[in-house]
C-alpha cells in the first residue's frame, strides 16, 4: 500500500514538472518562427481521413516554408495523433494550445473530434480549422451562439442535403425519392432531415442500418418492389459500398444521390467498379478541375506521398493557406490576433473553391456533385448557395 | 408471396453463415462447458487469411477456403493451448473473462497489424443472378448454402462415424470416465477446437466473398448472433446451434423486410432473453442425451 503511494506521488511529481517544464518553453519561445499545430486521426477507426489531411498539411507548410515562410517567418509544425478518440482530441488540443503555444491549429477530420477539442481552444483562445468537420452545431454551441475560435473549410451537413434535393429535382427530375440511412450517426440523421425537408417530391420511403451491418439484401428487396426516382444513402462508404453493389446486383437500377462520405476509393472496390453507375455524390472538391492551381497540388502531392490526392487532403490543403492568409492581413501571429483576421477572413481563393467565412464560421462556397459511371467520374455540376 | 420467397432465400444464406459459427461455440461448450467468446475473432482472421492467400498466392475458391481453414483450425487450437487450458481447473469465470480478454486481443492485434480500414475482398468467383419464375438467387448465396450443407454433412459424419467423434461424444457426456477408458481428453478437445476453428474460418472467406468486405471488428456482431443462435437452438448441441443459425438468419431478415429495420437487432437479443428466461435449454436441449 506504501509502495502504492509513494509511486502515485512520484508520477504527479513528474507529471508537474512535465507541465512547468512546458510553460517555461513557451515564455521563450522563438520569436523567428510561427507556430503550428496540427492534430488529426492518424490511427484508429477513420484513420483514412486523418492521415490524408494530416498529409496534405505538411505538404502544404512544406511549400510555404520553401517560399519563404510567412511574412518571413518560417513555421514550426507541431503534430499529433488523436487515435480516433475524442477524448484524446481534447487533451491533445489543450497540449497544443498551453503547452506548445501555437497561433493557430489545424484539425481534427471529424465532428466529434473537433466538437471535444472546441472546449479546449475556447479556454486558451487559440483558433482550431477543422478541414472536413461537416455537422451544423460544429461551429455554434447549445445556444446558437457561434463558436468564437472554431472555423471550417468544408460546407456543412444540412448545406449537402439541401444541394441533393435540389440536384435530384432539377438534374434527375425526381418525383419521388428513398432514404437508406445509418441511424446510428449524427452525420446521416442530419443529412436526411435537411433533404427530406428540402426535397419538393415525395419521399416515398425511408429505411434505416446501423453502422456494423453488411447484409443489405432484406431492406433492398423492399425497395424494389416500390417504385421511386431516386435512392439517397446518407452514410460513409463502408456501407455504401455495400448498399451499391447488393442494390445493383439485385437490380434496383435508379440513380443513387451520396453525400461527401462516399468520397474514398474504397467505395468502388467494395462495390465493385461495373457496379457503380449512375451514383452522384456532393464533394468538396474534384481532381479533374482545370485549375492550375489543383493540377500543381495533385502533382505534388502524388509526387510526396506517392498517390491521387482526395478531397479531404484538399480541405486540409486549403486550412493552411486560410490561416496563412489570416496571419498575413493581421500582421501578428499571437492567437487572439489570428482569430480577429480568421472571422473577417474574405475573399480566399483555395483549390476548393473561393470562399468568405459567414456570421457561423462557414464558409460560403458551391457544392460540386460528382457523377460516377462505370466506377469512373465522369462529370460535374456546381450547386451554389441559395 | 414471391416477394417472401426472395426473403426466404437472403435469410437462408445470412442463416448458414450464423450456423457455421454456431457450430464452434456449441461444440467447445459441450466439450469444455466454456463459451468461446473468441471464436468470432477467429471467424474474422479466416476472412483476413482468405483475403492473403487470395491476393497473393493467385489461389481459387477452394484452396483458398482449404488454406483459411486450416489456417483457423490450427489458431484455435494454440489458443486453446495458450488460453484455456491452463485454467481448465479453475472456475468457468476465470475461463469466460480469459475468451474474451483473447478475442479482444486478436482484434486489437489485427488493428495493429493490418490497420482498421475497411477492404475489399478480392472476388474469385465472378457472381451472376439465377432468375426462377419470379425470384433471384445470386450465384454467391447458392455457393453459400451448398458450402454450409456440405461442410456440415462432413462435421455430422466425423461426430457420428469417426473414432475421434465417438470419443468427442464419450468426452462431452463424462470426461473422467473417458479418461477411464483410454481416452485423452486433452487432445479431443485440441481436436474440437480444430473443427469449430475450421468451420470459423470458412464461415470468414465465404463472407468476405459475399459481401466483398471485410475488417478487423467485423467478428464482433456476428460472433454474438451465433452464440444467440447456438443458445436459441440448445448449446451444446450440434443439430440445434444449424436449426438456431437458420431461425436466427430467417427472423432477421423478415423484420427487415416486413417489420422495421430499427428493431431488428433489438429483437435478435430480445430472443436471448426470452428464451433464457423460458427454456434456457434451448429448443432441442429437453431430450438432449449427446452433447457434442
Amino acid at each position: 500500500m506504501k509502495k502504492w503511494v509513494a509511486g502515485v506521488t512520484a508520477m504527479t511529481a513528474l507529471v508537474l514538472a512535465g507541465c512547468e517544464a512546458g510553460d517555461v518553453e513557451n515564455q521563450t519561445g522563438d520569436e523567428g518562427s510561427v507556430k503550428l499545430g496540427s492534430m488529426f486521426e492518424l490511427t484508429g477507426a477513420v484513420s483514412a481521413y486523418g492521415n490524408a489531411e494530416a498529409n496534405a498539411v505538411s505538404l502544404a507548410i512544406d511549400e510555404i516554408n520553401e517560399e519563404g515562410g510567412i511574412d518571413g517567418k518560417t513555421i514550426e509544425l507541431f503534430e499529433y495523433d488523436t487515435k480516433s478518440e475524442d477524448t484524446e482530441a481534447a487533451s491533445v488540443a489543450t497540449k497544443l494550445a498551453t503547452q506548445d503555444g501555437v497561433s493557430a491549429i489545424i484539425g481534427p477530420a471529424t465532428s466529434g473530434a473537433t466538437k471535444s477539442a472546441i472546449p479546449s481552444v475556447n479556454r486558451a483562445e487559440v483558433p482550431l480549422v477543422s478541414p472536413s468537420a461537416t455537422d451544423d452545431t460544429v461551429t455554434i454551441d447549445g445556444n446558437g451562439d457561434v463558436q468564437p475560435f472554431a472555423y471550417r473549410i468544408g460546407f456543412q451537413d444540412s448545406f449537402q442535403g439541401v444541394s441533393l434535393a435540389k440536384f435530384a429535382e432539377t438534374e434527375l427530375d425526381a418525383q419521388t425519392a428513398i432514404i437508406l440511412g445509418d441511424n446510428s450517426s449524427d452525420y446521416a440523421t442530419g443529412l436526411s432531415a435537411t433533404f427530406k425537408e428540402n426535397f419538393s417530391g415525395e419521399v416515398v420511403g425511408e429505411e434505416n442500418f446501423t453502422a456494423d451491418e453488411s447484409d443489405f439484401s432484406a431492406v433492398l428487396t423492399r425497395i424494389k418492389n416500390e417504385d421511386f426516382d431516386v435512392l439517397f444513402v446518407p452514410g460513409y462508404y463502408e456501407q455504401a459500398g455495400l448498399i451499391i453493389k447488393q442494390a445493383r446486383e439485385m437490380g434496383i437500377e435508379q440513380p443513387i444521390l451520396g453525400p461527401d462520405g462516399f468520397g474514398n476509393d474504397t467505395l468502388i472496390d467494395l462495390a465493385g467498379a461495373g457496379n457503380v453507375s449512375d451514383v452522384y455524390y456532393t464533394s468538396h472538391f474534384s481532381v479533374n478541375s482545370e485549375d492550375p492551381k489543383v493540377q500543381g497540388f495533385i502533382e505534388s502531392y502524388e509526387e510526396t506521398y506517392g498517390s491521387e490526392p482526395d478531397m479531404f487532403s484538399a480541405l486540409a490543403y486549403d486550412a493552411v493557406f486560410v490561416v496563412k492568409q489570416a496571419i498575413e492581413e493581421a500582421g501578428d501571429n499571437a492567437p487572439t490576433a489570428v482569430n480577429d483576421a480568421l472571422a473577417e477572413l474574405s475573399d480566399f481563393e483555395g483549390i476548393t473553391g473561393a470562399f468568405s467565412f459567414d456570421e457561423n464560421h462557414n464558409p460560403i462556397k458551391s457544392v460540386t456533385i460528382v457523377e460516377l459511371q462505370d466506377g469512373e467520374e465522369v462529370n460535374t455540376t456546381e450547386v451554389s448557395p441559395k | 408471396m414471391e416477394n417472401l420467397i426472395q426473403q426466404l432465400i437472403n435469410g437462408l444464406s445470412l442463416g448458414s453463415i450464423y450456423a457455421l459459427l454456431a457450430l464452434g461455440y456449441t461444440m467447445v461448450y459441450g466439450i469444455i462447458k466454456l463459451i468461446n467468446f473468441a471464436h468470432g475473432e477467429i471467424y474474422m482472421i479466416g476472412a483476413f487469411v482468405g483475403y492473403y492467400v487470395i491476393n497473393y498466392l493467385g489461389v481459387g475458391l477452394i484452396p483458398a477456403l482449404l488454406l483459411s481453414m486450416s489456417f483457423t483450425a490450427v489458431l484455435g487450437v494454440i489458443i486453446e493451448r495458450v488460453a484455456y487450458k491452463p485454467l481448465r481447473k479453475s472456475s468457468r469465470i476465470a475461463a469466460l473473462i480469459t475468451a474474451i480478454g483473447v478475442s479482444y486481443l486478436l482484434q486489437n492485434g489485427m488493428i495493429y497489424f493490418v490497420g482498421p480500414e475497411v477492404r475489399s475482398f478480392p472476388q474469385v468467383v465472378e457472381n451472376s443472378l439465377y432468375t426462377i419464375g419470379s425470384f433471384q438467387v445470386s450465384k454467391m448465396q447458392v455457393l453459400i448454402i451448398v458450402t454450409t450443407f456440405i461442410l456440415m454433412a462432413g462435421l455430422q459424419f466425423i461426430i457420428q462415424k469417426t473414432k475421434m467423434g465417438k470419443a468427442m461424444r464419450a468426452v462431452s457426456i463424462d470426461s473422467q470416465a473417458a479418461e477411464l477408458m483410454g481416452i485423452n481428453p486433452d487432445l479431443v478437445i485440441s481436436f474440437t477446437f480444430f473443427l469449430g476453428s475450421a468451420l470459423a474460418g470458412a464461415a470468414g472467406v465465404l463472407v468476405g466473398m459475399y459481401y466483398n468486405s471485410i475488417n478487423p471488428m467485423m467478428g464482433y456482431a456476428p460472433g454474438l448472433k451465433a452464440f444467440i443462435a447456438a443458445v436459441l437452438g440448445g448449446i451444446g448441441i450440434v443439430p440445434g446451434a444449424v436449426l438456431g443459425g437458420f431461425a436466427i438468419g430467417l427472423i432477421e431478415v423478415l423484420i427487415s423486410g416486413y417489420g422495421n429495420s430499427m428493431v431488428r437487432d433489438a429483437v435478435v437479443y430480445g430472443i436471448l432473453i426470452v428464451i433464457l428466461l423460458v427454456r434456457p435449454s434451448g429448443i432441442l436441449g429437453k431430450h438432449a442425451k449427446e452433447k457434442v
